[in-house]
């Protein structure tokens, strides 16, 4: 059995910061709906920091909370550390996660790296978040965790 | 949680009073172990066989005998997988489970392709059901066992079991079928349905938790699989579970004089479910919808754009209890294999609601799971970037 911490369940059930940005500077998408989590970051950047910051996510309840609470984190941060907030720091944002679950929040910070990244290759500056786990085909969410297999009782 | 609606009576279901009433007795003055010579032994040891008599007369087997008493489904599939193909001493053969079992059945199945045994895992069709033919195909001159189950548990449709028994038969092996999901929703005869084994579980019928039954036709030679005291015949060691019996056997017969009344309220209930999720939703459809032999209490949908267990959670802050298939509320990365198996791509296998009505269900229950689900479903695809896509998609054909 997976439970929520109640913060996961706040931001979950009432998600901060949903939408797009409609003249946004950067947008990042990311995650695919065969694995059944798809993200897309908008953002507005004034002088290397994100001013503005709305996400839309198909995803679980962990995919939308963690989604909710990058927004919050990463709004009025500088770029450099804006793709510098990893998925523990996230999870330990929401007061923790289930272990089969942390693979959401490597969806959330990918989004907002890949906004932060759209927003500079736009403007022809290098981009500066590094290699995008969530976007590789290849990517096994769970290779890095000790990832326990739930029981199923249907 | 003030009041739930729960519509989740696939996954269990809530001890019916006079079940409850049955068992009472056992659980204090009647405590005796039924393997006790003395008085109290020998009261406990005639409800066990009273409980079996009944069962087994429910089930048509010819001798009460045929019913050996479990801890459950699990337990009952898990003997008569590794059991049946085990029997005998044998050590080699070809085993055939269809590829949407319960995994109380594919993982034991899993475990004698590990220990000699070669498994094929025959897929339903779009239909969800496994047909006669493709099992006829699957079948070798060194096939043991085919283990196909009675009724889906998530998708609700009830195989063609006489005929398939029927083609096992014919190549020699022996037939096993998982009947927890279909046991007093629908008629149940071993004769009839031609099958060796059945698997029951208690508490899917309003009936405890941890207790089932395991049919055996006289004379097939099954491997016991719980050993120690030698109860049930040798066939499954420990001390039994009087109360247990009682309970099943109380709870059978209640699901046998009621089913012709309540076949036809949980369709029509089922039927305004049906009506009211597609009504209400588009891009939504039904699993399995073109086959007509399906239970009455189980509707699963696919609800195109959102995410299951999002669903779920919603719906639970609502008061309702639902099942989703979605990867997400398993802890796996793949949806329902179930879902995938009859074809359903799995983008969308991952906004699967599983639905299923009982006893205590009313129309004020489907009314308000189907005035919830709409907001819900609503809400989530708003937020979501990819439907606005899938929305055009389908649009254009």
């Amino acid at each position: 059995m997976q439970l929520y911490s109640d913060k996961v369940m706040d931001h979950f059930s009432n998600p901060r910061n949903v939408g797009v940005i409609e003249d946004a500077d950067g947008t990042g998408e990311v995650g695919n709906p065969i694995c059944g989590d798809v993200m897309k970051i908008t953002i507005k950047v004034d002088d290397d920091k994100i001013d503005d910051i709305m996400f839309q996510t198909l995803g679980c309840g962990a995919a939308i909370a963690t989604s909710s609470i990058v927004t919050e984190m990463a709004r009025g941060m500088s770029l450099g550390d804006a793709v510098s907030i990893t998925k523990k720091q996230v999870a330990e944002e929401l007061g923790g996660l289930p272990p089969a679950k942390m693979h959401c929040s490597v969806l959330a910070t990918d989004g907002l790296k890949a906004a932060v990244d759209d927003y500079l290759v736009k403007r022809g500056r290098e981009p500066i978040a590094g290699p995008i786990l969530s976007s590789d085909p290849n990517f096994d969410p769970h290779e890095d965790e000790e990832s326990e297999s739930e029981a199923c009782d249907l | 949680m003030d009041h739930i609606v729960y519509l989740d009576y696939a996954a269990t279901t809530p001890v019916d009073e006079r079940v409850l009433d049955a068992m009472m007795p056992f659980l204090r003055e009647r405590y005796g172990n039924a393997n006790s010579l003395y008085a109290l032994g020998r009261d406990a040891y005639k409800a066990m066989e009273d409980a079996r008599e009944r069962v087994a007369a429910s089930i048509g087997a010819s001798h009460p005998g045929e019913v050996i008493f479990t801890s459950g489904g699990t337990e009952s599939d898990n003997t008569a997988l590794i059991g049946l193909a085990t029997g005998g001493g044998r050590s080699s053969g070809h085993v055939i489970v269809s590829a949407f079992e319960h995994h109380a059945v594919l993982e034991p199945a899993e475990w004698l392709s590990k220990h000699g045994f070669d498994v094929t895992e025959l897929g339903p069709r779009p239909d969800g059901l496994i047909h006669a033919e493709d099992l006829k195909a699957a079948m070798r001159e060194d096939t043991v066992l085919v283990s196909v189950m009675h009724g889906n548990n998530e998708i609700g449709t009830i195989q063609p079991i006489r005929e398939l028994a029927d083609v096992a038969h014919a190549g020699g092996a022996l037939f096993h079928t998982d009947a927890a999901q279909t046991l007093g929703k629908v008629d149940f005869d071993v004769d009839e349905l031609g099958v060796d084994a059945a698997s029951f579980s208690s508490h899917k019928i309003y009936g405890p938790k941890g207790f089932g039954a395991l049919y055996l036709r006289k004379g097939t030679r099954m491997a016991p699989y719980m050993m120690g005291g030698g109860q049930e015949s040798r066939r499954r060691s420990g001390t039994q579970n009087t109360a247990g019996a009682a309970g099943f056997a109380k709870a059978l017969e209640i699901m046998d004089a009621e089913r012709a009344a309540e076949t036809p309220r949980l369709t029509a209930l089922r039927d305004r479910l049906v009506e009211g999720v597609l009504g209400r939703l588009e891009l939504t459809s039904l699993n399995a919808a073109e086959t007509d032999t399906r239970l009455p209490h189980i509707a699963n949908f696919i609800i195109k754009g959102v995410e299951g267990e999002a669903m779920l959670l919603h719906l639970d802050a609502k008061g309702i209890a639902i099942s989703t298939g979605s990867a997400c509320s398993s802890g796996s990365l793949k949806p329902s294999h179930v879902l995938l198996a009859i074809g359903c791509p799995q983008e969308f296998a991952h906004g699967s609601l599983r639905v299923s009505l009982g006893r205590y269900t009313t129309e004020e229950d489907i009314d308000f799971f189907v005035e919830s689900l709409v907001p819900v479903v609503e809400r989530l695809r708003s937020m979501s970037p990819l439907y606005a896509k899938i929305k055009a998609a389908h649009e254009a054909g």
